[in-house]
């Protein structure tokens, strides 16, 4: 093992002297003397290792004794990762003590005492490859598959493979053998490296369908696909994490990892305590169950910020290669590029834009390359929807964080600072806010079976009242109420029920909160069907007052139950008002 | 500063900037405290046997062969009961011409709380402004300031909130704090009686900048004693944000980093997120719930100091002067509690949610009408009623100097409504308009 000694100490960077080989990225462990702290080499020269030590240095003093492990920084995967609560290591934070984190404080990231129930999916004799699923656990609701170890290359034959029965996780499940005659023991229990792709798929495919949010501004006008990527834009107090809580709690995934990574710990308390109790409307267990936090709040040390974002991410990649539906939230990227650059700063590195380092852009992108859709060996798929958030430096969108992202990430959604202002929530911009899938052929195909026939060509129609009425709104203000025709007022009215009905959304409302696709179909049919009457007005101010009263009804409607007679009553009395100013032929 | 037996003392150093000053020497900690030539010195930088200190006072008339001597333990406040109504300054030493502090040491910008063991906020604090209370609540456990214009009587209305919020502890954290307004808050503390209570760490702006950069860690260690230890409910005032985050790029700029935008040290989110981050709510009951002010220049919020606070707080609230009704207002639009859902409509009415969210949509309206008008248009007779109600509402319920309860605030709330606009153009849930709008007089 290689040994040094610290010899320089700048915040969270430590210099190390060392002799013997070191490997870029390798794990360290700092003997001091009141608990060993964990670092990573992150450059290399003049016989000296520098390395971000994940901790606290306070009291470090030159001359203390390193060991480099041989690894990288790794995570821990098998059964047992759903439902817990890790920092940006891995470490489970209900294992530790005490109220306050305790530096140098490792946990166990899976427990080795508690029994799984295998079930053996290969037979003695069978040929494998890496990934490939042995047997399986139940975990929760998923079947845990048991996998070949994903760094194993080349063909191997099963010699041994245990039978029905439970086990802990670092019981042998199976002997492989590689052609060459290497044997190898298989635990339920694997590790791998964060910063490396796990690719043990055969190929990746376009997605093709639709990730239901139940939040009408995303899956009615930008919506996101299983294996799709995007991102949440947004000065603060814009909604971004309320957004994004809303779209942990209610996408249809199989697993959801929330990587909180840099922001309020409040925040993260908000799903710690909820998900136990909140109920998955689709399988009625409770949200906890499907879901992995990693938490690192903004207060936890900055080093492991940038881990905890490739940690969620490995897991996700682990989870996609059993062929689940993972949806992956991180909040915020931004808080980790400003971990690059502090880091970066400290290595007086020559800095590119807004002091962030030269290499951002390529690091983004390759991190939103690791999400996608794919197809196993086996046939199976699975899927990584990414969807990050980005908090912009003064709400500006050309900082290098939003431009870099914007290149990677294939859906848009733009939170406006003044739609947040007049209380217009989800803030989501129907106009500047795009999503790269809707040019899909695959997708628009599935949307035709999974929503209905004309379903993209309504959702193009109720995008151009949205513009068309923002232009008249334009004109309004220039010319004056009077100053333009009594239409103008009309369409401009048109797009506020677009905005108050379909664009606008309760995230705290019990039944608001989430639309399912079929209620979403229904409303903008029945809002389409409106927009084409035509109405009877003489004096402009009729106008405001009438439409103002179709928005009330419906609005009451998306407050009631999907069909209840409460909503059909609302939809009646809205029928007669509409019926009162109908140009009769 | 008195001399410590046992301490091997240096008399030669190398380098000598504004802030800080370089030597060579074995067996000093990361972090660890110093005093060079009789004053207080923080390890900020060691390479190799080279060890730069942060001197808090600044470098003038240090000597290249003043004394340095290494005190071997990190900065540290004493806690004792003699802390309570104690007014202090950065380095925890009385300016008050009270005795000597005694008790325990306890390490400053100590850990962080696992967040599996905080609870989630839920305590309403109330006010009586109707605009933090109606539009903001507030919760204890929350970390929220105030943006303000430095012309804006902000440090009246913090020692108002203090005073008026049922808090076990106040923790005053002043920096670059006026020697009036110092002595503004402890007048209104000690004739409010409410001395006892309080703690107070200051700097004025006749102390060294850098020395301010002690008082936030100074304040949350002392409130995490309290809130801690003694299970109590802490309320931390700190006062002004700005000049924090200013002595911190004085630091960063001495120690040749490169600055991010707006001449800031790149490590500025993490730093201010360090402080306001300890603000908590217990499982036990006791809580820290932060109250600061950034000020602003010409109200810009886009500036790095308000922007990365926005990002770290639970929400901000705007002061601003209304020309109409003469009156200082918490602006509904830019000001944000992000805790209020945690109570709303659950601690407080059921009506809650839905009348802040209505009155701030009309009085949207009303700004728009505003606009029209400025622009020389004709306005619509709902225009008319929108400026009415908004000038009402800001009068009845925005100022700062109204103080209801909170039913009271809803009750004025369906007032202004039913006097202004009919049922169905305010747009709220039938359930509620049939229980509290007012019956036709």
């Amino acid at each position: 093992m290689t040994r040094g000694t610290v010899s320089g100490i700048i915040a969270n960077l430590v210099i190390v002297d060392v002799r013997d080989p070191v490997i870029q990225n390798e794990i360290c462990m700092i003997h001091h003397p009141e608990s060993s702290l964990m670092a990573e080499v992150i450059k290399v020269g003049d016989n000296k290792a520098y390395v971000q030590v994940f901790e606290s240095t306070r009291g470090l003093k030159t001359g203390t004794a390193v060991d480099f492990t041989g690894s990288m920084l790794e995570v821990t995967l098998g059964p047992g990762i759903l439902s817990r609560n890790y920092d940006g290591l891995q470490n489970d934070l209900d294992a530790m003590d005490g109220v306050f984190l305790r530096r140098g404080d490792y946990t166990r990231p899976l427990d080795p005492e508690k029994k799984w129930d295998f079930v053996p999916l290969k037979q003695k004799g069978e040929k494998v490859i890496a990934g490939d699923w042995l047997g399986e656990v139940k975990e929760n609701l998923i079947a845990h598959k048991i996998m070949v170890p994903f760094t194993l290359e080349g063909s191997w034959e099963i010699e041994q493979i245990s039978g029905e029965g439970s086990y802990t996780v670092n019981d042998t499940m199976a002997t492989i053998v590689s052609e060459a005659g290497e044997k190898r023991e298989v635990t339920m229990v694997q590790k791998w490296p964060v910063k490396r792709p796990l690719k043990s798929f055969r190929h990746k495919p376009r997605p093709s369908k639709i990730l239901e949010t139940g939040i009408r501004a995303i899956d009615t006008m930008n919506p996101i696909t299983e294996g799709g990527t995007g991102f949440i834009p947004g000065p603060f107090g814009c909604g971004k994490t309320v957004l994004q809580h809303a779209i942990s709690r209610q996408a249809e995934a199989d697993i959801v990892i929330v990587a909180a990574c840099g922001e309020r710990a409040n925040e993260v308390v908000e799903i710690f305590k909820e998900f136990p109790e909140l109920e998955d409307v689709r399988t009625g267990a409770k949200l906890i169950e499907r879901t992995t936090i990693i938490a690192n709040t903004s207060n936890m040390p900055v080093a492991a910020r940038e881990a905890s974002v490739y940690t969620a991410m490995t897991l996700a990649e682990y989870y996609r290669n059993m062929g689940l539906k993972v949806l992956l939230l991180a909040d915020s990227t931004s808080r980790w590029a400003q971990a690059l650059r502090e880091m970066s700063n400290r290595m007086e590195e020559l800095p590119g834009p807004d002091a962030f380092p030269m290499d951002l852009p390529a690091i983004i992108s390759n991190f939103y390359a690791r999400a996608g859709y794919v197809e196993l060996p086996n046939g199976a798929h699975g899927s990584i929807t990414f969807i990050g958030t980005v908090s912009p430096a003064g709400g500006n969108l050309k900082e290098p964080v939003t431009e870099s992202t914007k290149k990677a990430a294939r859906c848009f959604y733009a939170l406006s600072q003044d739609r947040a202002d007049s209380k217009r929530y989800p803030a989501i911009d129907p106009l500047d806010s795009y999503s790269k899938y809707m040019e899909y052929e695959e997708l628009r195909e599935s949307l035709k079976e999974v929503v209905s026939e004309n379903w993209t060509d309504m959702v193009e129609q109720a995008r151009d009242i949205v513009l068309k009425g923002k232009e008249v709104m334009e004109q309004i203000n220039i010319l004056g109420d009077d100053g333009v025709p009594i239409e103008h007022h009309v369409l401009f009215w048109k797009s506020e029920v677009i905005d108050f009905i379909i664009l606008q959304q309760d995230a705290f409302d019990e039944i608001d909160r989430m639309t399912p696709l079929k209620r979403q179909e229904y409303m903008l049919r029945m809002v389409l069907g409106i927009m084409e009457t035509e109405f009877r007005f003489t004096r402009f101010e009729e106008v405001a007052a009438f439409f103002r009263e179709m928005i009330n009804l419906m609005k009451q409607m998306n407050y009631s139950a999907f069909e209840s007679d409460q909503f059909r009553e609302y939809e009646k009395q809205l029928d007669t008002i509409i019926n009162q100013r109908t140009v009769t032929a | 500063m008195n001399k410590i037996a046992f301490k091997k003392i240096y008399t030669k150093i190398n380098q000598i900037t504004k802030a800080t000053c370089t030597l060579k020497a074995d067996n000093v900690g990361y972090e660890e405290l110093a005093i060079v030539g009789g004053r207080l010195a923080q390890v900020v930088k060691i390479v190799g046997d080279e060890i730069t200190l942060q001197v808090f006072s600044g470098t003038e008339g240090i000597s290249t062969n003043a004394e340095v001597m290494f005190l071997g333990r990190p900065p540290s406040l004493r806690i004792g009961p003699d802390l309570e109504g104690r007014f202090l300054n950065a380095y925890g030493d009385p300016i008050d011409d009270g005795p000597e502090l005694s008790g325990e040491e306890i390490e400053i910008g100590g850990p962080s709380v696992n967040p599996v063991r905080r609870e989630q906020p839920s305590q309403l604090i109330s006010t009586g402004i109707a605009g933090i209370d109606l539009n903001n609540t507030l919760v204890t456990g929350q970390k929220i300031p105030f943006f303000a214009d430095p012309d804006q009587p902000f440090n009246q209305i913090m020692a108002l909130l203090a005073l008026r919020a049922d808090a076990d502890k106040i923790i005053l954290g002043g920096m670059g704090l006026s020697n009036d307004d110092y002595l503004f808050y402890k007048n209104t503390f000690q004739n409010a009686g409410s001395l006892d209570r309080i703690i107070a760490f200051v700097n004025t702006t006749e102390d060294p900048p850098v020395e301010r950069l002690m008082v936030p860690d100074m304040s949350l260690a002392a409130a995490e004693h309290y809130a801690s230890t003694h299970k109590e409910k802490v309320l931390v005032l700190l006062t002004d944000m700005t000049l924090y985050a200013d002595a911190l790029s004085i630091v960063s700029n001495r120690m040749d980093q490169i600055p991010s935008k707006d001449s800031m040290p790149g490590s500025l989110y993490s730093d201010l997120a360090k402080i306001y981050e300890k603000a908590v709510q217990f499982p036990d009951g006791g809580s820290i719930t932060i109250i600061a002010v950034t000020t602003l220049s010409g109200g810009d919020i886009t500036h790095a100091i308000p922007d990365n606070t926005g990002y770290i707080t639970e929400g901000q609230l705007f002061l601003r002067r209304d020309t109409e009704v003469g009156k200082v207002l918490i602006d509904p639009f830019r000001s944000l509690s992000r805790m209020k859902q945690l109570v709303i409509g659950d601690q407080t009415r059921e009506d809650h949610p839905q009348i802040m969210n209505t009155s701030i949509r009309l009085y949207a309206d009303a700004v728009n009408a505003r606009t029209k008008q400025e622009n020389g248009f004709d306005l619509t007779e709902y225009d008319e009623r929108t400026l009415r109600f908004s000038k009402e509402y800001k009068e009845k319920l925005l100022a700062v100097d109204v103080n209801l309860t909170v039913d009271e605030m809803l009750d004025e709330g369906w007032k202004l409504l039913s006097e202004h606009f009919s049922k169905s153009e305010v747009g709220i849930r039938e359930e509620l308009t049939e229980k509290y709008w007012p019956a036709e007089k």
